[in-house]
């Protein structure tokens, strides 16, 4: 946005507003049901089956789960949003939905950009090298080939996987779980994402790696970059972000400045 | 609909406002078909490297590795001969190994490429969650993985032919259009498998016996004049199989008295380029247009 300021001197400048915040994603109003299958029940015969196809009507086996009921934020550019809230509270759904990985039924989500997720669940080649997996991981996130061979000696060192011995050449499937995230986060954050999500990513790195991964989303965060956290570990979100975003049932029980938010947050769950 | 013109204070503007204002796209939006064809070649490295990638890690569990590449198809083919040459003495065609032996490899290139790309979306679903890529470059990974088989059980292909007493002749370099064209039918056809393959998981478990069943009407196993016994109709239907229309350019190249149901090669030819041109761009028209619901669920 640009706004006109009368300067001192009689010139008309065009400048962009001190201070001016650049959204990243703004979402409004979102809604997200999803469908669930309960596995084989009623009505399961394939005359049922065919009645439903032809009155399209949803399998009566299936149940609808309204994860995200109304939720309306906006981030900005540089800010690192923590996540918190109970388990089922619609943390991870959101997310998904920021990524564009799960429909918003009602309201909208915008994005700066393309917004990666990065889980636990973001499997590579189990059957494949460590080394050969960054390259892969880096060529799927759209790096040109020359910017990977750079920097996969990079990444594998900032992963520490090569610690305890070469496991960079043995396939990931020997990995413990803990050296597959770590390696996972360090191929994510190799490239500078628009917007990214960290989805409980950080919990299963030991001390020395999160305390460099902190730094690398902090990193990521000054090149412009905005970074969502989700986690049960209320002190990596107190030390990475500085704004935290409580959802409870589907909704925002509370966003603002992490200190708050947690106090708040931990009160609430030691009442219960 | 809640209170969507909710107001943010500091800029007055409701939250579509603000996002139309910074230009902020709907996430997860499909881009528009020349849009995702230009990604899709921008990911072509990508596409390169998984499906290498793919090719390795498929035999990294065997003691043999790579060998394996070699040693697949010609046990399949030994076993084929023994049951179809030997113990049934197929005797109506000349050269009956190698004329098995064509039809089989060339089959085998769609069979198990229509049988990986079936699950090439739900096999995938951690990386597709996890990274934005067009979804179409494990389709076409797919497709690549098999190809590079294809190109080792051509190696073995070339041996048994000449083994058998074939001639090198100029027409063998036809192979090469026609399995370049096969290979983009292929990916059509993998395209179109692979997005049903996401949405149903059942088709995984009815995918063979489709295969098998195309397999029987592309005449891989026995002599092709007998779908001459057909009625008119039928044979006719035949010769347009695309699978046949390719097993008799392979063998058309290869071998010098293999008996062939289509008598014009100049048809032979437009119908396996109209198969490739219709399976590609139909396949990948198809593709794109679910381009969104990959991952979901």
């Amino acid at each position: 946005m640009v706004e006109h300021l009368a300067a001192s001197n009689d010139v008309t400048i065009t400048l962009p507003r001190v201070g001016e915040r650049i959204p990243t994603v703004v979402v409004d109003d979102a809604h997200v049901i999803y469908r669930v299958h309960k596995g084989a029940g009623g009505g399961t015969t394939p005359v049922a089956a065919l009645r439903r196809l032809v009155k399209r009507t949803s399998a009566p086996n299936i149940q609808e789960v309204h994860a995200v009921k109304g939720v309306t934020f906006t981030a900005y550019r540089g800010e690192a949003i923590g996540l918190i809230g109970s388990n089922g509270s619609g943390k991870s759904t959101i997310l998904r939905a920021i990524a564009g990985l799960l429909p918003v039924n009602r309201g909208a989500v915008y994005t700066q950009g393309q917004p990666s997720l990065l889980g636990v669940n973001a499997a590579l080649l189990n059957d494949l090298s460590g080394e050969r997996n960054v390259t892969l991981g880096c060529l799927a996130m759209g790096m040109h080939p020359d910017d990977v061979a750079r920097m996969t000696p990079e990444i594998i060192e900032f992963s520490g996987i090569n610690e305890r011995g070469d496991f960079a050449s043995l396939p990931m499937r020997t990995y413990s779980s803990g050296m597959a995230a770590r390696l996972r986060f360090s191929i994510a954050a190799a490239k500078k994402h628009d917007v990214l999500l960290i989805d409980e990513a950080l919990a299963t790195g030991d001390k020395g790696f999160r305390k460099r991964s902190e730094q690398r989303v902090r990193e990521l965060r000054e090149s412009a970059g905005t970074v969502f956290l989700v986690s049960h570990q209320l002190s990596s979100v107190r030390d990475t972000c500085e704004r935290t975003i409580w959802l409870e049932s589907g909704l925002i029980r509370m966003d603002g400045p992490t200190d708050e938010v947690i106090r708040a947050y931990e009160a609430f769950s030691n009442k219960k | 609909m809640a209170d969507t013109a909710l107001v943010d204070p500091a800029t007055g503007l409701t939250q579509a406002q603000l996002a139309a204002r910074h230009g902020l796209r709907v996430a997860g939006e499909r881009p528009s078909l020349a849009e995702y064809s230009r990604r899709l070649w921008a990911y072509r490295h990508f596409i390169a490297a998984y499906a290498n990638a793919k090719l390795v890690a498929s035999y990294s569990n065997a003691k043999l590795g790579q060998i394996w590449q070699v040693l697949t198809p010609l046990t399949n083919a030994a076993v084929y001969y023994l049951i179809f040459g030997v113990v049934l003495a197929q005797k109506e065609i000349p050269n009956f190994i190698a004329y098995l032996t064509t039809g089989l490899f060339i089959f085998n290139f769609t069979q198990s490429a229509v049988l990986a790309g079936t699950q090439s979306i739900s096999s995938n679903l951690g990386l597709i969650r996890a990274l934005h890529f067009p979804r179409a470059s494990l389709p076409v990974a797919a497709t690549l993985t098999q190809f590079q088989q294809l190109l080792a059980s051509m190696v073995v292909l070339v041996g048994i032919v000449l083994v058998t007493g074939e001639p090198i002749t100029p027409e063998w370099l036809l192979m090469v259009p026609a399995l370049l064209l096969q290979a983009v039918f292929n990916a059509g056809i993998v395209l179109v498998v692979a997005r049903m393959g996401s949405k149903s998981s059942d088709l995984k478990q009815l995918m063979p016996f489709i295969m098998r069943t195309w397999m029987y009407g592309s005449g891989v196993l026995y002599s092709v004049s007998l779908f001459n016994r057909l009625p008119e109709w039928a044979s006719t239907l035949i010769q347009y199989n695309p699978m046949l229309v390719y097993i008799e350019l392979a063998r058309h190249a290869l071998l010098e008295q293999a008996p062939l149901l289509n008598e014009s090669l100049t048809r032979l030819w437009l119908v396996a380029a109209g198969w490739a041109v219709v399976a590609g761009i139909g396949g990948f028209v198809y593709f794109w247009r679910g381009e969104q619901e990959y991952g979901r669920g």
